[in-house]
């Protein structure tokens, strides 16, 4: 009973992973770029719905949709401004830019909401599954962030496949140059990815506030990371693998620390990781990239 | 003045290089000496020399070997750990300062080159961004491990434990030597700015003459285009591991000069996490990728950088964040090195303007 | 190519002329503080983590001191000596610590309230060693923190709080089961969980489920609740900082485990989370030196003017940094201070003194200080009862 407890509050941790990693991997498949400071934009959302909730007194669903669009607003101000220019240099110079956003971002925060921890008021209510004569309780907020996370990745997954501008990000993450050729407004297109990916960002600060509800300057930096690693392990600009790949790693963190060793859970997940990438060098669904000679 | 003519252009590159650190230092030691230094500049010197030996270490792995590497903080910590631990536990049996350093060092940079084999063998198969979260996969699994480390000794012996300092189970007499998350401490404070300098020096002498060694073009064929490389009969696995391995173990070296400037080590988050591993890399790519000398410009100005700020008290860290943005920016966008010619072609034109009124 | 060299040019002397006018500067006011005897001043300076995951710690101190200062100023100052406060962010990082020490020593810093967290305090306990400057931390707790002369503290140490939490649960009979649920990769909560198992074994105390969590790690605690749930422990010994704590008590309420909580003062200021559901904290029990609720008059003003100041509920940090200048004070009118006298010659006129002053502040009535360094004060026991501290 208790492994089936673990596997549960696994997924619930995975399926927070991999919200974030979705728009991770949205922004890499088509920008070709490390985006690290998207775990900084989550952490904007969670405090833009904490000030609205709990200062302001909106509603939590408008909240959410205030929230969505300041990301969106945000993530599209930090592509143009700090992206774009270098758009065509060096990936690494774009990462290190990403890098100076992410500690704007905390600091920003830091310095007008203060260091110290607020609690946040779950938006989900959502009431806990009792089975087994409460034996095993599975939280409101896991069963919303899961289905969240379904709905999330198949709309994605629709709008990349059957939309205009699906397409039209498909043909940019495939080959720019011919794009651009094509008639694609590529940087247009790029807007919209790092439009979609903030506003994803804000659902994600929302779930991940909710089921851990704790919000500082630094709550988006570490989830961040494990997201992106999230991301890499399920293939990295794959959608459906960035979903697995968050799920899965969810999983492994909690069964580690329950059967292995706490102390050592996060070497553990990190080990699976590697191992997985040397099974399979481009991640669990990445698409093996054919070298040309 | 005639061999510095026929000198090729790389070597007299790397001179100007040598010459500039020689010429920094002895300008830094006359302050020092006239007691002209504020106790902050004194206390920045060997940190700024880690950062400096770390930044051109990366940049062998980053710039001439083309990999991106996000774990360059966990070799340090590897050097850091190993050197401290030699050092803590020969405080008495050997007396001579720089002679217990000088093995400490060369133990850092074994330490942390083995550490570079066991990691590089199996990172150095894959490519780009998966080897990149690779390493720093391995980065953040070794920082993990030290914390869970417990290592005493006693009369019995050396006793090891992943658990806590109860469960080494060590007699009365015993001492605790890696204490877990609170790593080791009383480290002696070996670390000097001379000896810093010369580890620069060293550092960089190793790197160009790598680079400019019949090994170093094959890393760098590597680089440009590994099928033709490969095609041409250059073993891809060997030169890959050499320049990782060489990178690693001056990465250990540098954590042996942060070891033996502190009286305590602790792996964190911040010195030996991912964090470091990327700050290390914003020197490599802000001084210019595969270019030494814009490294160890970089990590110079940067570390000065938010201690030269705290006058901003709380703002201090968000003016740094924007440096760092418009540094970046102003280096790298194409519209920014567009208006640079520019600027620089009117300042020529207005000189020769004067020149000819 | 040729801009950018120009670039690097430019910008490296710029740098080379703020760092020769850093020095300028620094050596300057180094120079008034020393020799200055018409205007007396006394400078008091104080490190701790202002960014950074930390944060929360360092401000807390940087305010708590700021508050005390104010006070003495206002009161006359020390010895008729105004004090000067300069507080120094060091990111929770030891090296970053030691630049601060460093900028402080140069501004002519007399006396240390520092550094805020154990690590970093390490290291600059050995630098402030080796300059004989006085240093008297707040709240760094490792034993090591003040392995020097000169180094006092007003806090707990680890050990010491890890007994007494033991001892307190063994001789009141609150529980036998006992879970741990701590920080691994921190100096602190892992110092005090070592103490607390060797001694629980001595009060028979079961230790059911010992489970740790890391700096990285800090977010889901799920799988250590459910483990000390199957392992049937009546009471949860949670020797952390408030903000997991928060988590923690938020994800047993939702696992459906109700067991008793106990914590050290790293648990104090739970219940001024923001928006925090105190509820979930109802029942649990603390072993601290300060309550934030406590009626007593100094304790009542302190709070009062920490919330019209800086809007907040001062946590234990604040009050232990607020204590330390008080410390301070009264080791310097012991010792008779006056005006311009180097850090060395303060240093060696306060810490004979150190021994003899009885002090009676925010942590603690009639603390006193032996020779090494520890603070002699007994701990509170204290339990949440309807969203309040109430002693035990």
């Amino acid at each position: 009973m208790s492994f089936i407890s673990y596997l549960i509050t696994g997924i619930s941790l995975g399926s927070v992973y991999a919200i974030i990693a979705l728009g991770y991997t949205m922004v890499y498949g088509i920008a070709k770029m490390l985006n690290f400071a998207h775990g900084d934009v989550i952490m904007v959302g969670g405090y833009v719905v904490f000030v609205a909730v709990s200062n302001m007194g909106v509603n939590p669903y408008v909240a959410l949709l205030i929230s969505m669009a300041t990301c969106t607003i945000l993530g599209v101000t930090i592509e143009r401004v700090a992206y774009k220019p270098l758009r065509g240099t060096s990936p690494l110079a774009v990462l290190i830019t990403a890098i100076g956003v992410s500690y704007l971002l905390q600091n920003l925060a830091l310095l007008i909401f203060g260091a110290d921890t607020k609690a946040f008021t779950s938006v989900v209510n959502v009431p806990n599954l009792e089975l087994f004569d409460g034996q095993l309780t599975i939280s409101g907020v896991t069963i919303v962030t899961v289905i969240a996370c379904i709905i999330i990745m198949a709309v994605l997954t629709l709008f990349v496949k059957k939309t205009k501008a699906g397409r039209a990000m498909q043909a940019v993450s495939e080959d720019r140059g011919a794009a651009q050729l094509m008639g694609i407004n590529v940087n247009g297109t790029i807007a919209l990815t790092f439009a979609i990916g903030s506003a994803l960002a804000a659902v994600a600060g929302v779930l991940l506030c909710s089921a851990y509800p704790s919000l500082t300057p630094y709550t988006g930096s570490m989830p961040g990371i494990k997201a992106f690693v999230a991301a890499v392990f399920g293939g990295i600009g794959s959608i459906p693998g960035a979903m697995i790949g968050g799920i899965l790693l969810g999983i492994i963190e909690n069964l580690s620390k329950a059967y292995i060793s706490s102390q050592l859970s996060d070497a553990i997940v990190f080990g699976v990781l590697i191992i997985v990438l040397l099974v399979r060098p481009t991640g669990i669904l990445g698409k093996n990239i054919q070298e040309k000679v | 003045m005639k061999k510095l003519k026929t000198m090729n252009k790389n070597t007299k590159s790397n001179m100007i290089t040598y010459l500039m650190v020689i010429v920094a230092y002895v300008i830094v030691q006359i302050f020092v000496v006239t007691g002209n230094m504020s106790s902050l500049m004194e206390g920045l010197l060997v940190p700024v020399c880690t950062y400096v030996i770390l930044a051109v270490s990366l940049n062998l792995t980053v710039g001439i070997l083309g990999e991106l590497s996000l774990g360059h903080a966990g070799f340090m910590c590897v050097g850091a750990f190993a050197s401290a631990l030699f050092s803590l536990g020969m405080k008495d049996s050997i007396e001579n300062d720089l002679l217990r350093f000088i093995i400490a060092i060369i133990i850092a940079a074994v330490s942390a080159a083995l550490a570079g084999i066991l990691v590089g063998i199996p990172v150095l198969r894959l490519k780009g961004d998966y080897l990149a979260i690779v390493t720093l996969a391995f980065g953040e699994i070794i920082k993990n491990f030290i914390n869970a480390i417990y290592l005493g000794v006693d009369a019995n012996g050396l006793h090891f434990s992943m658990k806590d300092t109860m469960d080494l189970g060590m007699g009365a007499d015993g001492t605790v030597l890696i204490k877990g998350a609170q790593g080791i401490t009383g480290t002696p404070k070996c670390s000097t700015f001379t000896i810093a300098v010369i580890l620069i020096l060293i550092s960089l002498v190793i790197i160009n003459n790598l680079v400019n060694s019949r090994t170093g073009r094959a890393v760098m064929s590597i680089r440009d285009n590994r099928i033709a490389a490969e095609s041409v009969g250059i073993n891809i696995t060997k030169y890959k591991l050499i320049a990782f391995t060489i990178s690693a173990s001056l990465a250990g070296v540098a954590g042996a000069l942060y070891a033996h400037n502190l009286s305590t080590l602790m792996a964190t988050p911040k010195n030996f996490g991912y964090n470091m591993s990327i700050m290390i890399l914003v020197f490599v790519v802000l001084g210019g990728i595969g270019n030494m000398r814009g490294s160890v410009i970089a990590a110079i100005l940067l570390t000065l950088l938010p201690e030269l700020l705290r006058g901003l008290a709380d703002y201090r860290m968000l003016i740094y964040a924007i440096v760092l943005i418009f540094m970046m920016l102003f280096n790298w966008s194409p519209q920014f090195i567009n208006f640079r010619k520019k600027m620089m072609a009117k300042i020529k034109k207005d000189k020769k303007a004067e020149k000819e009124a | 190519m040729k801009m950018k060299k120009l670039l690097s040019l430019v910008l490296t002397a710029a740098m080379t002329a703020t760092l020769l006018a850093g020095c300028g500067n620094a050596e300057g006011s180094a120079d008034v503080a020393t020799t200055t005897d018409g205007s007396a001043v006394f400078k008091i300076g104080a490190i701790g983590p202002t960014t950074g995951s930390a944060a929360v710690y360092g401000t807390a101190v940087m305010n708590g001191a700021q508050i005390a200062v104010d006070e003495i100023n206002a009161a006359g100052g020390i010895n008729g000596m105004q004090i000067e406060l300069n507080c120094q962010d060091d990111e929770c990082d030891a090296e970053k610590s030691v630049n601060a020490y460093n900028t402080l020593t140069d501004w002519g810093m007399q006396a240390l309230v520092g550094t805020t967290t154990s690590g970093c305090c390490v290291a600059v306990a050995a630098e402030a060693a080796a300059d004989n400057t006085f240093l008297l931390t707040p709240s760094g707790s490792a034993v090591e923190c003040i392995a020097y002369d000169n180094a006092f503290r007003v806090c707990f140490s680890d050990p010491n709080q890890g007994i007494a939490s033991a001892q307190y649960i063994g001789q009141n009979g609150i529980a036998s089961k006992v879970a741990v649920i701590y920080d691994s990769s921190d100096v602190y909560s892992s110092g005090i969980y070592e103490k607390f198992a060797a001694e629980a074994a001595n009060q028979g105390i079961e230790i059911v489920a010992a489970e740790a969590f890391t700096a990285d790690n800090k977010t889901d605690f799920s799988v250590q609740i459910q483990k000390a749930k199957d392992a049937g422990a009546e009471l949860v010994f949670l020797p952390i900082y408030y903000t997991e704590a928060s988590l923690i008590l938020a994800q047993a309420d939702q696992a459906g485990f109700k067991p008793m909580f106990f914590g050290c003062d790293g648990l104090d200021g739970i219940l001024g989370v923001e928006n925090f559901d105190i509820t979930l904290a109802e029942d649990v029990m603390l072993l601290t030196p300060f309550a934030a609720d406590a009626q007593d008059e100094l304790t009542k003003k302190f709070v009062a003017t920490y919330n019209e100041k800086f809007g907040e509920t001062p946590n234990q940090f604040a009050a232990d940094a607020y204590d330390a200048v008080y410390i301070i004070k009264a080791a310097a009118e012991k010792a008779g201070l006056a005006a311009g006298m180097s850090p060395s010659d303060v240093c060696d006129a306060l810490v004979p003194v150190m021994t003899e002053i009885t002090v009676d502040g925010l942590t603690g009535e009639g603390m006193t200080w032996s020779a090494d360094g520890e603070p002699s004060k007994a701990p509170k026991a204290v339990k949440i009862k309807d969203g309040v501290y109430t002693a035990m």
